[in-house]
């Protein structure tokens, strides 16, 4: 087997989604990426980076918006590429029992019965779901049934393997045991499977499974960081390397502008940063920020995002807009992978709530564009009230329509927190909020 | 060791007795199938006298069993092709659902003259063309759910079960068979005993009426009550209502309980839920050796064959090829073009005979409308009026909801026409109008569903919201608007709109009866429809239709639809 032999390759594909008025909205910037025979490739990313339209777009379930996709050379939609999935959500056809579901992709492909049991039956060994053929998923706990996801997948022996956050559904350590599974089949080479591409937002996972990593930056969509693990298998957590890896992906996704050094390598890998005119608003609650903040002060004020993350058991999807709404409201600066409060923030996370939210108005203020102008637009009208959907058409402009309410429903979040504006849920209108607004904390002690 | 072992276990005996009943049915099926056969190939018999007599009750219960059973057939059919073309076709969607919204709001009485008088003349001489016209009108009566619900089972499939069939490559036939028809089929069956429900409510219009100065009457239960109940036969009304109910009861044992035994293994869900419901029946089919012979011999051997036969062969591109897609942007030109012209003409056509329509009947048809308006509405008041404190009631109390939910559900079962006489005789005989009388018997057919919804919704009710009511020790009223009222909602609005529509549709029956040789009518947009239909005023008959269709449709968009949205919204329960 080769080693750099392409099997699949996206050549600046790029996906826009068109807006009912105005420019379509690129969500994948062009991108060129390959998938080589021989390795396992991670594409990590924040939430919402379009880590699973660019694995849609791999496997030709989905077109690109411009550029193409080859396999072997042969553009897709040309030719049907033998690759499978592995779903987040197993999409399992619940009326089939397991040997039915397993035998789906062989009947597609007019495989006769008899092979085809045969087959099934194989798969299902070597996946270790022996004895359980004729039971039904729903009977089944969430680890055996992936492991039927699993065996639905290699039964058609695909030269690339698609997962799209695989073990995202399952608790850690039925996740952890699946794994290091795959990964005994993929060393001992028991599955004709020539490569492995998994999307995951698990960090750790990523450094642990694969020898290429893929960093996704997002708004839109674009390769961050693209490199290689070169660390033999099997891989200790514990262990130095593995644990720069970590860090050094931690200080991209964090740090949208950074361009850190590869761990093990002197190359600085090229990244493009994005500036757009409405900051994206990370999807928490102004409380959790200050829940955040507090425990991060109390553990001295600096902290490895990491093991911030592992003591927390947190999810980088859980961490990292906290991290983000923290850095984009000057309350906290981050440094290769190091989390460190500033003084506004450890002066926001000690405050009582009334100055807290004297706190967060002024950051909110200073620093985002949106709350500025929904403060002006306010403060013009002749009744202070303007319509939510005033701010949708702002918003649209740059975000899909999806995201857009996602956006305004945070900032109503945020600016109802700080006493900027109210909002009232059955006219859709934003109002501003009475007198307490303009007091500051300590006048209103004084009254 | 081991063959011994099994060979000693018994085999219960009455397996035995399953695979002679199933034998016995398969003939008498066949029986059937052949009496159908001769009586519809025969020469056509318009005008069939309907026999009072008890003993003649099998024979019509035979004849409409048959006539609803092959309309629903159609239905289903018709229902699957629609639902997947709507679901399918980006650019055909909105136009085919706004169709079926106006279609559904379209009373079966409206089909009829077309129907019948186009399949008369298509078969004139076989009892066939009769036969089928009935068939298609009880059709338009109970596909337009079902087409409904199909359509909205395959847009909500989860993205990952789509992509699961693209990406290994499943033939679009294979992925009907292997996924959407599976996902949608909960929603059938349920949607197929409401259909079939309604079936039995329009039998009476689709087997015996006027059109004109032609008497259609077909032999069936429908034309058995009728004939009946214009004499004025109690005795005969009763054993016809008791065949009728005997029949539904039966298809509900023999039918609908396997049936939906069956089904419950589609259900979309992940986990095992504690409650699965059974049916004996279908227990002993599955034990049955015919059926295990049946399937090894036949289904097995056919589904395999056509599996394979589906399968897309593997390794070609999933799009048409250029040169196809011309042909299928020629293709679909055509269609759009023949379609256009042809609703060109009819509308044109339709438009001259509106314009026959005068002043006075123009005025008088507005005026019913509005009159049938305000009975509908009044029918759901009340009936909203004893049935949400009796629902509340019943629903807060588990062992009381135990016993009276069955019993509901029976009563509920009672088609309501069937009563309709009996009632009528009543109504008159106490001296009241059709004018009054026709609220009561919309309130009989549509109060049900209000009903059963009521209770649902107070059995949702959390235990916690609940005490909190009483932990606060809110006066009654106070907890009627705060807790009870807001938490039945939806579900009150889902009853409300079910039986809305019911009672627009019982309005056609409700407002003119023919009883005892004399004509009751009330006024009324549904009299006016009946009216124009035993007259054969066309023009008229259209007229109303159209002016009926749009209020149903106008009421559904700005009540019913904007009432649903708040339910969904603000007073969902969310957990």
């Amino acid at each position: 087997m080769a080693a750099d032999e392409i099997i699949i390759q996206a050549q600046q594909v790029q996906k826009s989604y068109p807006q009912p008025h105005g420019d379509p909205i690129l969500v994948i910037a062009p991108t060129d990426l390959s998938i080589n025979a021989g390795e396992i490739v991670a594409l990590l990313g924040p939430s919402g980076s379009g880590k699973s339209t660019l694995l849609r777009m791999l496997t030709g379930l989905s077109k690109p918006s411009a550029g193409r996709v080859v396999w072997h050379g042969e553009p897709l939609g040309n030719v049907q590429p033998n690759v499978a999935i592995v779903f987040q959500s197993f999409a399992l056809f619940p009326w089939l029992s397991v040997l039915e579901n397993v035998e789906v992709p062989l009947k597609a492909r007019g495989v006769p019965p008899i092979p085809r049991r045969k087959r099934a039956l194989k798969i299902l060994d070597t996946v270790g779901l022996d004895g359980f053929e004729a039971a039904y998923p729903k009977e089944l706990s969430g680890g055996m049934k992936q492991r039927v996801g699993f065996a639905r997948a290699l039964v058609i022996e695909p030269e690339v393997l698609f997962m799209d956050e695989p073990f995202s559904a399952l608790d850690v350590l039925t996740a952890e045991n699946l794994r290091s599974e795959l990964l005994e089949l993929w060393d001992k080479r028991e599955i004709p499977t020539r490569s492995i591409f998994i999307v995951t937002h698990n960090i750790e996972e990523a450094v642990l499974l694969a020898d290429r990593v893929i960093v996704l930056g997002r708004n839109p969509a674009r390769i961050r960081t693209d490199f290689h693990v070169q660390l033999s298998r099997p891989r200790d957590r514990k262990d130095t390397m593995c644990s720069n890896y970590i860090d050094y992906i931690y200080t991209v996704l964090t740090q949208p502008e950074a361009a850190p050094t590869v761990p093990g390598t002197e190359r600085q890998p090229e990244v493009r940063g994005a500036k757009t005119m409405y900051e994206m608003l990370p999807h928490v609650r102004p409380g959790g920020i200050a829940g955040f903040l507090e425990m991060l002060d109390d553990r001295g004020g600096r902290e490895d995002l990491h093991r911030l993350a592992k003591d927390l058991s947190f999810e980088l999807d859980d961490l990292l807009p906290l991290t983000d709404a923290s850095v984009m409201l000057g309350f906290l600066t981050i440094e290769n992978g190091d989390a460190q409060i500033t003084p506004a923030g450890k002066a926001f996370a000690h405050a009582d709530i009334d100055q807290q939210k004297q706190f967060f108005r002024e950051a909110v203020m200073e620093r985002l564009l949106l709350f500025r102008q929904i403060r002006r637009v306010l403060e013009s009208k002749s009744d202070h009230a303007v319509h939510e959907e005033f701010f949708h058409d702002l918003l649209d402009e740059q975000f899909s329509e999806d995201e857009t309410l996602k956006q305004m429903q945070t900032a109503i979040t945020w600016g109802r927190y700080a006493e900027m504006f109210e909002y009232d849920a059955n006219t859709h209108r934003l109002m501003l909020a009475d007198e307490p607004i303009r007091t500051s904390p300590l006048e209103r002690v004084q009254q | 060791m081991r063959t011994f072992a099994r060979s000693v276990v018994r085999q219960p005996s009455w397996t035995i007795a399953t695979d002679i009943c199933v034998l016995l049915f398969g003939l008498a099926c066949f029986y059937g199938v052949v009496l159908i056969a001769r009586y519809w190939s025969g020469g056509a018999i318009p005008v069939s006298e309907i026999n009072r007599s008890p003993r003649a009750l099998p024979m019509y219960a035979f004849y409409s069993l048959a006539r609803v059973l092959i309309a629903y057939f159609l239905s289903l059919v018709f229902a699957l092709g629609y639902g997947w073309w709507a679901a399918h076709y980006r650019r055909l969607e909105a136009p085919m659902l706004a169709i079926l919204d106006v279609l559904q709001s379209i009373p079966v009485l409206s089909f009829l003259p077309a129907v019948m008088l186009a399949l008369v003349a298509l078969i004139p001489t076989k009892q066939l063309g009769l036969e089928l016209g009935a068939i298609v009108l009880i059709f338009t009566g109970q596909v337009w759910n079902m087409a409904f619900s199909f359509y909205s089972s395959l847009r909500s499939i989860p993205r990952e079960l789509h992509e699961a069939t693209e990406i290994y490559g499943l033939s679009k036939l294979q992925r009907f068979f292997t996924l959407e028809l599976p996902y949608g089929a909960i929603g059938l069956v349920w949607n197929s005993m409401v259909s079939v429900a309604s079936a039995w409510f329009v039998l009476m219009v689709c087997e015996m009426f006027v059109l004109g100065k032609r008497d259609f009457r077909l032999p069936g239960l429908g034309s058995y009550l009728q004939t009946a109940s214009s004499a004025g036969d109690t005795v005969s009304i009763l054993w016809g209502l008791t065949a009728m109910v005997g029949v539904i009861v039966l298809l509900d044992q023999l039918l609908w309980r396997p049936v939906i035994a069956w089904s419950d293994k589609f259900k979309f869900e992940q986990v095992e839920s504690a409650s699965v419901p059974r049916s004996p029946i279908l227990e002993a089919l599955r034990r049955s050796q015919t059926m295990k012979l049946l399937d090894r011999k036949f289904v097995s051997p056919i589904s395999e064959g056509l599996t394979l036969r589906l399968a897309r062969r593997h390794g070609l591109p999933q799009r048409a090829s250029s040169g196809n897609r011309v042909l299928n942007y020629v293709m679909v030109g055509v269609a759009a073009l023949g379609i256009a012209t042809v609703t060109l003409y009819a509308s044109a056509h339709a438009f001259s005979l509106l314009q026959q329509v005068d002043r006075s009947s123009f005025v008088l048809t507005l005026k019913s409308a509005l009159a049938t308006f305000v009975r509908v509405n009044v029918s759901l008041l009340l009936a909203s009026a004893w049935t949400i404190p009796a629902g509340v009631a019943i629903g807060f109390k588990p062992k009381l909801a135990r016993i009276a939910q069955p019993l509901a559900q029976i009563a509920a079962s009672v088609p309501a026409t069937a009563l309709f006489p009996v009632l009528l005789l009543l109504i008159v005989r106490l001296g009241g109008g059709l004018g009054v009388g026709s609220i009561v018997l919309m309130l009989l057919g549509t109060q049900w569903y209000i009903l059963f919804n009521v209770i649902a919704g107070t059995m949702a009710i959390p235990s916690d919201l609940r005490e909190v009511a009483s932990v606060f020790g809110l006066p009654s009223t106070e907890r009627w608007k705060t807790v009870i009222l807001p938490a039945i909602f939806p579900y009150l609005i889902t009853g409300l709109v079910t039986a809305s529509g019911g009672a627009w549709n019982a309005s056609i029956l409700a407002e003119y009866f023919h009883l005892r040789d004399q004509t009751l009518s009330t006024l009324g947009i549904g009299a006016e429809i009946s009216r124009a239909t035993d007259d054969g005023n066309f023009p008229l008959l259209l007229f109303a239709t159209i002016v009926m269709a749009m209020m149903v449709i106008t009421v559904n968009r700005l009540v019913w639809r904007p009432l649903y949205r708040l339910a969904e919204t603000r007073f969902k329960l969310e957990v």
